[in-house]
C-alpha cells in the first residue's frame, strides 16, 4: 500500500506545486512585465482615482449618460464582485414581464422613440457586466441625451458613429459601443454644469 | 444564420481542422515516448519526479494497474481540494478574507473539479481565495486532463499493440502529458490572452468610483493562467461566476476564437493520434468526421433557434435582434450559440451565455449534445474512448446483419468486450436518469427548481445529464447549492467518470493481448462514408432512445407551450 502512496503523493505534490504555484507565478510575472495595463484589469483612471475598467459596464441612470444594458447582478446592478445573468427561463412570466416594464421605462425616458426598441437595451447581459450595446441601442438613446446636455444632434451622432467599435477583423463578433468610453467622451466634450 | 455566421462556423471549423494533424502527431510521439522538442528543457524535471517519486518509466502496466493507479490519484486529488477549501481562512492568498466553505459544498467542488466535472455550485469571486482557485482549481484543471488524456492514451495502445500484457505506465502518461502537452501550450496562450485583455495579477479587488459616483468593487485574480486550462483542458470550471461570459476572462470576439479553438484542440488532435498510432490516419479522420457530423448538425439548429428570438419578447416591441436574454453584445446570437454547440459537444462546460434562458429549441441541443454521452469531440481522452465504445456498439450491430464476428482494425470484437462496452454506455444514464427522476419527486429537491412549468423538469435534466456526462456547463436558474444537489450530483459524477473509465480500460487491456488479423474479402472498411453514417446512426439512436421521453416533456413540450403564447 505504501508503496503504491508513493507514487501518487510525490506526483501529486509535485504537479501541484508546478501547475498551481509555478505557472501562475510565472505567467503574471511575465504578464506584468509585458502589458502592465491589461494585467492589472484595464482600469480607466481620472484625476489619480479608479473610475472602473474598459472591460466593466458601469450603472448609468441619469438622462445625460448613455444607459448600457439591464444588469441581473446580485445586491445590485453592475456589481463587479458577484457577475451573473438572470438565468429566467424563455417562457417564464416573470422575464416577459420585466421586459415590458423596461419597454415602458424607455419609452418615458426617450419620448422621441416612437420606433421598436433594440432588444439589447431591455434584456439582461449573462455577465451583468457586459460592457457594451448595440450602435441601434446608442442611436436610439442620442436625443434624450442630446437634449439633457444640449447638444446638437447631429455632433451626437458623429460622436456614437466614431465610438463604433467595428467586427473584430472585420469578421468577428458585432459591431459595438462601450458606454463607459463613449460616456467619458461626452464628459469631456461636453461637461454637465453643475 | 447570416454571412458573418456562417464565415465564424468555416472558420472555426477551418482551424480546428488544420491544427488536428499537428497536435496529433506531437501527442503519438508523446505517447510513444520518443524526445520531443522541449525534452532538453524538461527532460531533468521529468527523470528527478520520477526518481523522487519512485517511479520506473521503462515498466508499463496491466490495465488493472493502469486503472487502480488512475483511481487512487482521483481520490488523492479529492482529499487534496475538499482539506484546501475548508481550510482556505487559515491559508496564505485570501486577499477577500474567504472563510471555509461548507463541507457539502466542498464535497461537490472537490468531485467536480478532480472528474474534469467543474461544475460550480459557488460563486468564484465571492467564496473561493486565490490560493484554492490557483493550487486547487487551476492545478485539477491540468491533472483531471492529464488524467483523461492518460485514459485515452491507454486505449490507442490496446488497439495499436499485438499480444501485449500493458498499455502504458499512468505515472509517466501523467507527467508527460502536463510538462510536454498542456503546461507549454498554456504559458504561450495565457501571456496572448493578458495581451488581448484578460487581467492576471493578485492584487485586492479595485474598488472603483463610477462616473456617476457609485462604488464599484471589481474582483481581480490571476485569470488568464486559469482561462487557458480550463478551456485546453475542456474543464469549464470559471474564475467568475458568470464564467467566460464575463468580460474579464471573455474581453472580444477574438478571445472569445481563441477559447473555442482551445476547447476542441486536443479532443480532435487526439482522434488523429489514434490513427497514427493504429497505423491509418484514415480511421483517425473516420471518428472526426462522425463527430463533425453531429457537431455542426446541432450548431445550426441552435444558432437558428437563438436567431429566431423569443416570441413572447418580440410582441412586446422590441427589434428582433435574436433571443439576447442572457447574451452579451459583443459575442451575439451566433457566437453565443455556437459556443454553447462547441462547448457541450465536449465536455467543456465553460459559458459565454446563460443557457437556461436560451428559447426552447436552442437550449435543446446543448441537452441533447450531453445526451450523447459527450463523444461528438467529447472531453479531453474522454471523448476519444467513448467514442471508440461506440464504435464497438456500431460494428456489433453491423456484424449482425451480415453473420460475422465483428472485427475492428484486425482485432476480433468478443462478448468479453461488448459486456463492458454495454456496460459503460448504460452506466452514466443511469446515473442521470435515476438521479434525476429522485430529484423530480424529493420536496427538498424541487425547492431548487427556478422556473415553473416545463423548464423546471429541464433545469433538473440538465444539471444531472452535465453532472453525468462530467460537462460543468448549467441551466443556472436551479439552485444547486443545497445538501441534496451536492451530494447527488457528487455521486452523478463519480459513476460518470469511473464507471465509464474502468470498462474501457478493461477493453484496451482485452485488446492489446489480442492478435491482429489482416484484413479480408469480408472486413468492413471502417474508413469509408458507410462506417461513418452507421456510426453516426448508432449513437444518435442510443441517446436518442435514452433521452428522448424525458427531452419530449421538457423543452418540447415548452417550445409548443411558448409557440401558442402560453407563459408560465
Amino acid at each position: 500500500m505504501i508503496k503504491e502512496l508513493r507514487p501518487v503523493l510525490v506526483i501529486l505534490l509535485v504537479l501541484t506545486a508546478l501547475t498551481g504555484l509555478a505557472y501562475p507565478f510565472a505567467v503574471t510575472g511575465a504578464a506584468q512585465a509585458l502589458f502592465p495595463r491589461q494585467a492589472a484589469g484595464s482600469l480607466i483612471e481620472k484625476n489619480g482615482r479608479v473610475i472602473g475598467s474598459e472591460l466593466l459596464g458601469q450603472s448609468f441612470a441619469q438622462p445625460g449618460y448613455f444607459w448600457g444594458r439591464p444588469s441581473a447582478t446580485a445586491e445590485a446592478p453592475y456589481n463587479a464582485s458577484a457577475s451573473g445573468g438572470s438565468n429566467l427561463a424563455p417562457s417564464a412570466k416573470s422575464l416577459a414581464d420585466s421586459v415590458a416594464e423596461r419597454v415602458m421605462a424607455f419609452r418615458k425616458a426617450n419620448p422621441g422613440e416612437t420606433g421598436p426598441v433594440p432588444a439589447d437595451l431591455v434584456t439582461a447581459s449573462a455577465s451583468g457586466l457586459d460592457p457594451h450595446i448595440s450602435p441601434a441601442a446608442a442611436e436610439a438613446q442620442v436625443k434624450r441625451v442630446a437634449a439633457s446636455r444640449r447638444v446638437a444632434l447631429l455632433e451626437l451622432h458623429n460622436l456614437v458613429g466614431a465610438m463604433t467599435e467595428g467586427r473584430v477583423f472585420g469578421l468577428l463578433g458585432e459591431p459595438v459601443v462601450n458606454v463607459l468610453k463613449l460616456n467619458l467622451a461626452l464628459d469631456e466634450k461636453w461637461p454637465i454644469k453643475k | 444564420m447570416d454571412a458573418y455566421g456562417l464565415l465564424l462556423l468555416i472558420l472555426f471549423i477551418a482551424l480546428v481542422v488544420g491544427l488536428t494533424p499537428l497536435v496529433g502527431g506531437y501527442m503519438a510521439r508523446l505517447f510513444e515516448g520518443q524526445p520531443l522538442l522541449l525534452s532538453r528543457l524538461l527532460g531533468p524535471v521529468e527523470r528527478g519526479l520520477y526518481r523522487l517519486a519512485g517511479v520506473d518509466p521503462g515498466r508499463e502496466q496491466h490495465w488493472s494497474a493502469y486503472a487502480g493507479a488512475f483511481l487512487i490519484f482521483h481520490l488523492a486529488g479529492v482529499l487534496l481540494l475538499y482539506g484546501l477549501q475548508r481550510l482556505q481562512g487559515f491559508l496564505p492568498l485570501n486577499p477577500a478574507d474567504m472563510a471555509a466553505v461548507p463541507s457539502d459544498l466542498a464535497f461537490n467542488t472537490a468531485v467536480s473539479f478532480v472528474t474534469n466535472t467543474n461544475w460550480q455550485n459557488y460563486g468564484g469571486e465571492s467564496s473561493m481565495s486565490y490560493l484554492v482557485q490557483m493550487v486547487g482549481f487551476t492545478v485539477q484543471n491540468f491533472l483531471s486532463s492529464a488524467a483523461g488524456i492518460a485514459a485515452a492514451a491507454a486505449v490507442i495502445r490496446g488497439f495499436a499493440r499485438r499480444e501485449s500484457g500493458t498499455v502504458g505506465n499512468f505515472y509517466v502518461d501523467l507527467v508527460r502529458i502536463t510538462l510536454y502537452l498542456l503546461l507549454p501550450i498554456c504559458f504561450v496562450g495565457a501571456l496572448l490572452l493578458v495581451w488581448l485583455g484578460v487581467p492576471q495579477n493578485f492584487d485586492a479587488y479595485t474598488e472603483a468610483t463610477t462616473l456617476e459616483g457609485v462604488r464599484q468593487i471589481i474582483a481581480q485574480g490571476p485569470v488568464a493562467s486559469q482561462m487557458m486550462i480550463k478551456h485546453l483542458g475542456t474543464n469549464g470550471g470559471g474564475f467568475f461566476n458568470a464564467n467566460a461570459a464575463h468580460p474579464f476572462e471573455n474581453p472580444s470576439a477574438l478571445v472569445n476564437l481563441i477559447h473555442m479553438v482551445c476547447i476542441f484542440l486536443l479532443g480532435a488532435g487526439l482522434t488523429n493520434t489514434f490513427g497514427r498510432m493504429v497505423k491509418d490516419q484514415r480511421q483517425g479522420w473516420a471518428l472526426l468526421a462522425a463527430m463533425g457530423l453531429l457537431f455542426i448538425a446541432g450548431a445550426f439548429i441552435s444558432i437558428w433557434a437563438e436567431a429566431q428570438g423569443n416570441p413572447a419578447l418580440t410582441q412586446l416591441g422590441l427589434q428582433n435582434m435574436g433571443n439576447m436574454e442572457g447574451k452579451e453584445a459583443r459575442f451575439g446570437i451566433v457566437a453565443s450559440a455556437l459556443f454553447a454547440a462547441i462547448t457541450t459537444a465536449t465536455s467543456c462546460g465553460a459559458v459565454i451565455a446563460m443557457h437556461d434562458s436560451f428559447t426552447p429549441l436552442g437550449g435543446l441541443i446543448p441537452l441533447i449534445n450531453m445526451s450523447l454521452g459527450e463523444v461528438v469531440i467529447g472531453g479531453v481522452g474522454s471523448g476519444l474512448y467513448g467514442m471508440i465504445v461506440f464504435v464497438l456498439i456500431a460494428l456489433f450491430i453491423a456484424g449482425l446483419m451480415v453473420g460475422r464476428t465483428p472485427e475492428y482494425l484486425g482485432k476480433k470484437i468478443e462478448a468479453r468486450e461488448m459486456k463492458l462496452a454495454v456496460i459503460a454506455i448504460l452506466a452514466t444514464p443511469i446515473a442521470v436518469l435515476g438521479a434525476g427522476a429522485v430529484a423530480m419527486i424529493l420536496p427538498i429537491a424541487q425547492a431548487s427548481i427556478a422556473a415553473p412549468g416545463p423548464h423546471g423538469l429541464s433545469e433538473v435534466l440538465y444539471a444531472f445529464l452535465s453532472a453525468g456526462n462530467n460537462n460543468g456547463s448549467a441551466f443556472g436558474g436551479l439552485s444547486g447549492n443545497t445538501p441534496f444537489f451536492n451530494t447527488a450530483m457528487a455521486l452523478s459524477m463519480l459513476i460518470g467518470r469511473f464507471a465509464f473509465v474502468i470498462p474501457v480500460l478493461a477493453i484496451a487491456g482485452a485488446m492489446a493481448a489480442k492478435k491482429s488479423a489482416p484484413p479480408s474479402a469480408g472486413t468492413f472498411p471502417t474508413h469509408g462514408m458507410l462506417f461513418i453514417g452507421i456510426l453516426v446512426g448508432v449513437v444518435l439512436v442510443v441517446g436518442g432512445l435514452t433521452y428522448f421521453p424525458v427531452l419530449a416533456l421538457g423543452p418540447i413540450v415548452e417550445h409548443l407551450a411558448l409557440s401558442s403564447g402560453t407563459l408560465f
